[in-house]
């Protein structure tokens, strides 16, 4: 595995100002795929019933979770944009709870990649969410 | 209903932006998000005033498709809420006082389509209700920057309504 690769995908990511905002750690990266994590806020509850952190933030792990995917693709340069992602939420986050999402790159074409994910919380056999989406895939230059 | 004919203008448009906020108010993630809500009659436009936070492309820049997608699911769940709220405020079955006991409708999935990048601008979004049962409903939003033509990004969620006391 490319640790240098790994270590920009971390330091990129964790610096991005909404990633920040929300905490957003990458926990693994490798070929095609990344795990990510984001601790529980009480500024990011959109049950004020319940405490259950709101779907947008659980969507925007996804949505990261999917980036670093495929910045960590060995074909990839390190562009993407999101075309279209949809989450389901099969599940309430458990408050208090860290939650985790890993994205993986099933499919690349010449410009598309196609990516699935999936989101859990202390209890890892029982999903939160699972998520799929198309992005764009920009190809080095030279490959063309 | 033929109490309101009789109510001043002002009582009423302040009854009603009472009612809005009870409901905005209490979500934590809504005030995160620097997200507020213009009314005109019943019907809301959401407001993502720009903040360096929600940004996801520092280079373009552009905001983070997560902050996006957020700003279009909470205008969808507002929007369903403050529809059943209207309703009930309407028939006076439901006091602003009582608009904070009114329960939000869950997501069952969301999807997002992302037309072009936005901008370090404020956002704008409206909702539109296709259907809503007494347990389900589905909801498409729209999001603009600086012109209402010219969307930046759309949404489709499909949502489970709260069961009685909502």
């Amino acid at each position: 595995m490319d640790l240098k690769k790994q270590k920009m995908a971390k330091q990129f990511t964790e610096a991005l100002p909404y990633c920040k905002a929300l905490g957003m750690q990458v926990e693994e990266a490798g070929a095609a795929m990344a795990v990510l994590s984001m601790p529980y806020n009480p500024a990011t509850i959109g049950d004020p019933d319940t405490g259950v952190v709101h779907g947008g933030a659980v969507f925007a792990l996804m949505d990261t979770c999917a980036g670093v995917a495929i910045f960590m693709h060995p074909e990839s340069t390190m562009t993407t944009a999101t075309i279209d992602l949809r989450v389901d939420y099969m599940r309430s986050a458990t408050p208090g709870q860290k939650i985790y999402a890993k994205a993986e790159v099933y499919k690349v074409t010449r410009s598309v990649a196609f990516l699935r994910a999936t989101a859990w919380d202390d209890d890892r056999e029982n999903l939160l969410a699972t998520a799929t989406g198309a992005f764009t895939f920009e190809r080095p230059k030279e490959a063309e | 209903m033929v109490k309101h004919r009789k109510e001043p203008l002002q009582k009423i448009k302040q009854r009603r932006d009472n009612a809005l906020a009870a409901l905005v108010d209490r979500v934590p993630y809504i005030k995160f998000m620097g997200i507020h809500f213009d009314r005109r009659g019943d019907e809301l436009t959401a407001v993502m005033a720009f903040d360096e936070k929600l940004i996801g492309n520092p280079i373009l820049p552009a905001l983070h498709g997560g902050a996006t997608a957020s700003f279009l699911e909470v205008t969808a769940v507002i929007e369903l809420a403050w529809a059943q709220a209207w309703q009930k405020m309407e028939n006076e079955e439901v006091h602003t006082a009582a608009m904070a006991a009114v329960r939000l409708p869950k997501t069952i999935d969301f999807s997002v389509d992302y037309l072009r990048s936005g901008l370090a601008r404020d956002c704008y979004a409206r909702a539109r209700i296709n259907r809503s049962g007494r347990r389900y409903a589905s909801v498409h939003v729209e999001a603009w920057q600086d012109n209402r033509s010219r969307l930046f990004a759309q949404a489709t969620g499909h949502f489970l309504m709260p069961q009685n006391g909502g």
